[in-house]
């Protein structure tokens, strides 16, 4: 077997954005995937976020497999069968570069960025499981593949495994994570027509929408329940962290099931067909928790090293990205002087560290742990806010004034007021 | 001992699959396409032959500029000559219009042993390999499970799977085998097959430089309707606990007369 | 001129015409009375007119093609034999069950008559032409063929898709054959067959299948349903997991990459409903499933469904079977 200048670990996000650069500067690089075809195994949707993909890959929407650019975002809380919601819509969304947010379908988009790398020179073993790495004198000197002559060796590792992190477990690199840092995300695509999509949320051609719904949606846990609209699908999920669903007896499925039949969340998949469900663990780490990004010979890059902004907005592939092209660029520095030494890579930190990634990181680090101390805000408060706006609404013969006491009377009694205030301004200082 | 593998690519069956609304055809825009099950033994079986007579050989595909990965995993797993006839402008087709494209390609490389699955998983036809046979007027032995070509001789012994049982069937070579499963078990790529399948560039043949009669492309059947089954009614759950569940069952199952 | 004529090429072992041929006639008589054509049954071999006349009771005319090189199946004899029937009688349509033979020797006939041929149908419809229903993408969808300009159709259907409806109450004339066949026209030779030792009526006959998953959890287990099976009179059978683990040969598989069959009733025990699964056994009339997880897709097409532990189910339902 030859060698090659560089292996990567994982077909996903990452792992591309780093073959991507490094092939194009000349160097060989070998791509292991384990499934069938890149993004094979990564059948969620979602919003990407492209800042880095657009870097990379100049108006990269008019080839790649999007689906729709989000214009309009819409947050919601539920109760048992009421909603309160902000929208906004922004026209100025649908110019290029379109606010740098799609929804995509991985199974395609991955194939599709996947594709370009390899068109650029990147080689790609798919249906490879890669099961350890090769040391030599304590250096990551390549990797052992799941093949009849699948030791192959390279100046450098780059290991874009994504959230299930064993080789980087394996390399000491990290611990298994906690429970709470743990999201497990149950989510269908759900097969609905083009028109029937655009009139039902209100779109024109190619826009998008994402919606998000917490309280009641996910049964009051910390998490949230999504909606994005797709070209002719919506994916529809739910997410929250492990420890939660276990405190509540629930399992994936079920999550899913009451928040697709929550009344407000089934008039928008009325008609649909469900095509495909699947279940996924995303690492909500943060900050304090990163693990070690750099080794003799090795880098993680992408979810393996837990680069998951944990605010609301998931920017998952964005950060994968970001990471993928500061290793590779760290590693053509590190050619420079032949040194892939755990010294000699020390600017990918840096780079990390100068960038949006880490600063995001450490901004929103611990706000899993700030909200799970404060469960109320997801169960006690939506139910009880909810129910007293449903009594100012409701018609009845009574006078206005006597609604409007008894409504408010009802709501002072379940919620302490100094409580709400206290926790609505840990709230905005976690998230916010 | 020149041996020659007929492969097909088809949609992977693990998807869900949506039929166009104006002809009936599947949707083929970016769904996974991987090769024919059936096919692997038969590859499998081509490479074993290969192992203990030497020779070379041959895959060959009658398919779309797509099919060419289907190939090239065939090059991966060792094969030496690989030919796509571009089914570009032969678009509506049935097995016999495949059958004697492949049947004059194959007729052109030579042959010992041809291989074919038993049948595309696509279709399922079950028809080509003993068309192809019937075409080059050699025998044809379907649906094998087990190939022995004892050393020296041209004498094949097949087992053939039969409605409650096997039969065991000899011939002589050359000759066409349709692969059942259970045949063999398909190996996995080497890295350096994978590598080197990369690199290979696969030769084409246009069909009209077979110098076939244009009637011969005419198909014989058609499709008119591609539809989804009915839906089977979902049935009932019985609740409950044991053996008042199964008590139950056996009622409902008496009461319909199927048992 | 002579009336135009279905023909139905049977299939017989030792114990007579096989049902799977039965079917066809039922089948092609139907077919018949569309195309305003006589049904007329075709079968070849040596020594076996009792077979020939068996056929008669169902068939006002049996083509009876005799020779000694027929005494074994050879594909090669069957469609030489068969091609210089066809050209001297011109028949419209022939019909075959799609058997392991059928399977084997038709696509030879229909390349060396350069007709169409639409195989493993599960059922027609009759319109200005006739339409023929397939199972296609593993029987995820159906299509619907016709032919075109083609002198003859040759049809296989798949077994127990059609209904033998007895009648039984012609006793037709049989017309002997006697086919210009040599040495040079065998070109295979069965040397044994292994038959199976089992009392179970093969998958492609059984009214009553049960089958089991990994869910079975070792072959050791699969006693349980072969207690069960004898008790229904039925067979066993698996899912390729089964199979791939090794407890259960691959005869046993159903599904895409197995057997198609469609019994009266199939009991999955075990099984979670893999499409590939389905894709072997949905067309049966009554589906049971036992599954001790309430979310297995299988539910999704069961007519009844227990969620427990097979384990305990099994062996309570062979109890109320037997007393
Ligand atoms: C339900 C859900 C919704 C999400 N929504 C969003 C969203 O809306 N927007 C967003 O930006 N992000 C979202 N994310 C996060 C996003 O998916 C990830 O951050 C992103 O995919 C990370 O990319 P990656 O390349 O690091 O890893 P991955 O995409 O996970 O890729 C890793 C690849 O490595 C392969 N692999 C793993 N181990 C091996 C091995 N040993 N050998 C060979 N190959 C191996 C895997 O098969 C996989 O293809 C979501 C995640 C989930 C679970
Ligand atoms: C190209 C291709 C072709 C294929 N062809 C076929 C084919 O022809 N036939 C086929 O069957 N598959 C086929 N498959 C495989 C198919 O996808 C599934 O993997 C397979 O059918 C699963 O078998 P199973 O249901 O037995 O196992 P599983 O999916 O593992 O299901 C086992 C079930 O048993 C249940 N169970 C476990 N213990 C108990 C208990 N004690 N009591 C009750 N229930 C229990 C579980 O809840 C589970 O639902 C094919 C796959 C591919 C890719
Ligand atoms: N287009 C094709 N190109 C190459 N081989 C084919 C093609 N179609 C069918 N075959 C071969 O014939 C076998 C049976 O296919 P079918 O008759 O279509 O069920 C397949 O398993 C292949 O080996």
């Amino acid at each position: 077997m030859e060698k090659f200048d560089c292996v990567i670990i994982g077909a996903g996000p990452a792992g591309v954005a780093a073959a991507l650069t490094l092939v194009r500067k000349g160097l060989t690089v070998a791509v292991f995937e384990r499934g069938e075809y890149p993004g094979s195994k990564n059948l969620f949707g979602g919003v990407l976020y492209s800042t880095v993909l657009n870097k990379l890959i100049p108006e990269f929407w008019k080839e790649a497999s999007v689906e729709r650019h989000i214009t309009k975002r819409r947050y919601s809380i539920l109760s048992k069968n009421s909603e309160m919601a902000v929208e906004f819509g922004f026209e100025d969304f649908n110019h290029p570069p379109f606010n740098n947010s799609f929804t995509v379908l991985r199974a395609k988009f991955d194939r599709w960025f996947a594709q370009k790398a390899e068109d650029a020179g990147a080689v790609i073993f798919t249906e490879t499981v890669v099961d350890d790495f090769i040391y030599d004198k304590g250096k990551v000197s390549g990797i052992k593949a799941r093949r009849e002559g699948g030791d192959v060796y390279a100046d450098v590792v780059v290991c874009a495994e994504g959230a299930n992190s064993l080789l980087t477990e394996k390399a000491g690199l990290k611990k298994k994570p906690l429970p709470h840092q743990m999201i497990t995300a149950v989510k269908e695509i759900i097969s609905i027509p083009k028109d029937v999509i655009e009139d039902r949320f209100n779109l024109s051609d190619n826009e998008g929408m994402a919606l998000e719904f917490f309280g009641g949606a996910v049964k009051g846990m910390i998490g949230s329940g999504f909606i994005y609209t797709n070209k002719d699908s919506l994916s529809v999920g739910v997410g929250c962290p492990i420890s939660a669903m276990k405190e509540n007896n629930m399992k994936p499925n079920d999550l899913l099931e009451s928040f697709k039949s929550h009344p407000v969340v089934k008039k928008l998949l009325r008609g649909g067909k469900t095509e495909e469900l699947s279940a996924k663990m995303i690492p909500e780490l943060g900050y304090k928790t990163l693990p070690k990004l750099i080794a003799d010979g090795l880098l993680i890059v992408g979810d393996a090293g837990g680069f998951v902004n944990p605010s609301l907005y998931r920017e998952g592939t964005n950060m994968a990205m970001y990471s993928g092209v500061a290793a590779a660029e760290t590693i053509l520095e590190a050619r420079q002087s032949g040194d892939f030494s755990e010294k000699g890579l020390q600017g990918y930190i840096k780079k990390l560290e100068e960038s949006f990634v880490m600063e995001d990181l450490e901004r929103y680090g611990d706000v899993p742990e700030k909200l799970s101390e404060m469960p109320q805000l997801f169960k006690e408060y939506p139910d009880a806010i909810l129910k007293m706006v449903q009594g100012y609404f409701t018609i009845s013969d009574l006078p206005k004034d006597e609604l409007h006491r008894q409504a408010w009377n009802g709501f002072k009694d379940n919620i302490s007021m100094w409580k709400l205030l206290l926790d609505m301004y840990k709230a905005r200082k976690a998230v916010l | 001992m020149k041996i020659v593998v007929c492969v097909k690519e088809v949609p992977d069956t693990a998807i869900a699959l949506k039929v166009k609304s104006d002809s009936p055809e599947i949707e083929t825009e970016n769904i996974p396409w991987v090769i024919n099950p059936y096919d692997e033994y038969a590859i499998e079986e081509a490479l074993r032959l290969r192992e203990k007579f030497d020779g070379d050989i041959t895959v060959i595909t009658f398919g779309a500029e797509r099919a060419e990965s289907v190939l090239k995993s065939c090059i991966a797993l060792g094969s030496d000559r690989s030919i796509r006839i571009n089914d570009k402008s032969v678009k509506d087709r049935d097995s016999l219009v495949t059958s004697k494209i492949l049947a004059r390609v194959i007729q052109n490389i030579g042959y010992d042993i041809i291989l074919c699955g038993k049948e595309s998983v696509d279709y399922g036809y079950a028809q080509t390999g003993q068309m192809i046979a019937e075409l080059l007027q050699i025998p044809c032995i379907s649906a094998i499970k087990k190939l022995e070509i004892p050393a020296l001789t041209i004498e094949a012994t097949c087992h053939r799977e039969i409605e409650g049982g096997l039969e065991v069937v000899k011939c002589s070579l050359p000759s066409v085998f349709t692969a059942q499963k259970g045949l063999n078990v398909p190996r996995y790529a080497s890295l350096s097959g994978i590598m080197k399948a990369k690199k290979t560039k696969i030769e084409t043949l246009e069909p009209d430089a077979l110098d076939l009669n244009t009637f011969d492309f005419k198909p014989k059947i058609k499709i008119t309707n591609l539809s989804y089954p009915p839906k089977r009614q979902e049935g009932k759950i019985i609740h409950g606990t044991l053996p008042d569940t199964a008590k139950e069952l056996l009622r409902s199952l008496k009461e319909a007369r199927y048992i | 001129m002579s009336e135009k004529e279905i023909w139905v090429i049977a299939e017989y072992g030792d114990e007579g015409i096989k049902k799977s041929t039965w079917e066809v006639v039922t089948a092609a008589k139907e077919l018949a009375g569309h195309l305003k054509v006589k049904p007329v049954g075709v079968i070849l071999g040596n020594g076996i007119e009792r077979f020939a006349e068996e056929l008669s009771r169902e068939l006002e005319s049996v083509y009876f093609i005799e020779h000694p090189l027929l005494s074994k199946y050879d594909s090669n004899a069957y469609v030489s034999s068969l091609y210089s029937l066809i050209k001297d009688k011109k028949p419209d349509i022939i019909i075959v069950s799609a058997t392991f033979r059928g399977k084997d020797y038709i696509p030879m006939l229909s390349a060396k008559l350069d007709c169409g041929l639409i195989s493993d149908c599960v059922g027609f419809d009759a319109k200005d032409t006739i339409l023929f229903k397939r199972a296609v993408y593993g029987g995820r969808l159906i299509a619907t063929f016709k032919f075109e300009e083609s002198e003859l159709w040759i049809v296989t259907v798949r077994p127990r898709c059609f209904e033998y409806k007895r009648t039984e109450t012609i006793k037709g004339e049989i017309l002997q054959v006697k086919p210009v066949l040599g040495q040079q026209d065998i070109m295979t030779a069965i040397q044994e067959i292994i038959k199976e030792t089992t009392n179970r009526p093969d998958l492609s006959e059984a009214d009553i299948i049960v089958s089991g998953g990994r869910g079975m959890k070792g072959a050791e287990n699969f006693k349980l349903l072969e207690e069960m099976a004898d008790v229904l009179g039925g067979a066993v059978s698996a899912s390729r997991a089964v199979v791939d683990s090794g407890w259960l040969p691959h005869t046993y598989q159903i599904g895409q990459t197995g057997r198609v069959v469609s019994p009266m009733l199939y009991i999955a025990c075990g099984i979670s409903g893999a499409p590939q699964h389905l894709a072997g056994m949905s067309t049966s009339k009554c589906i049971v499933a036992i599954n001790k997880d309430p979310n297995a897709p299988i539910f999704k097409i069961a007519d009844y469904g227990i969620v427990d532990d097979l384990f305990k189910v099994v062996p309570v339902l062979i109890k109320e079977l037997k007393s």
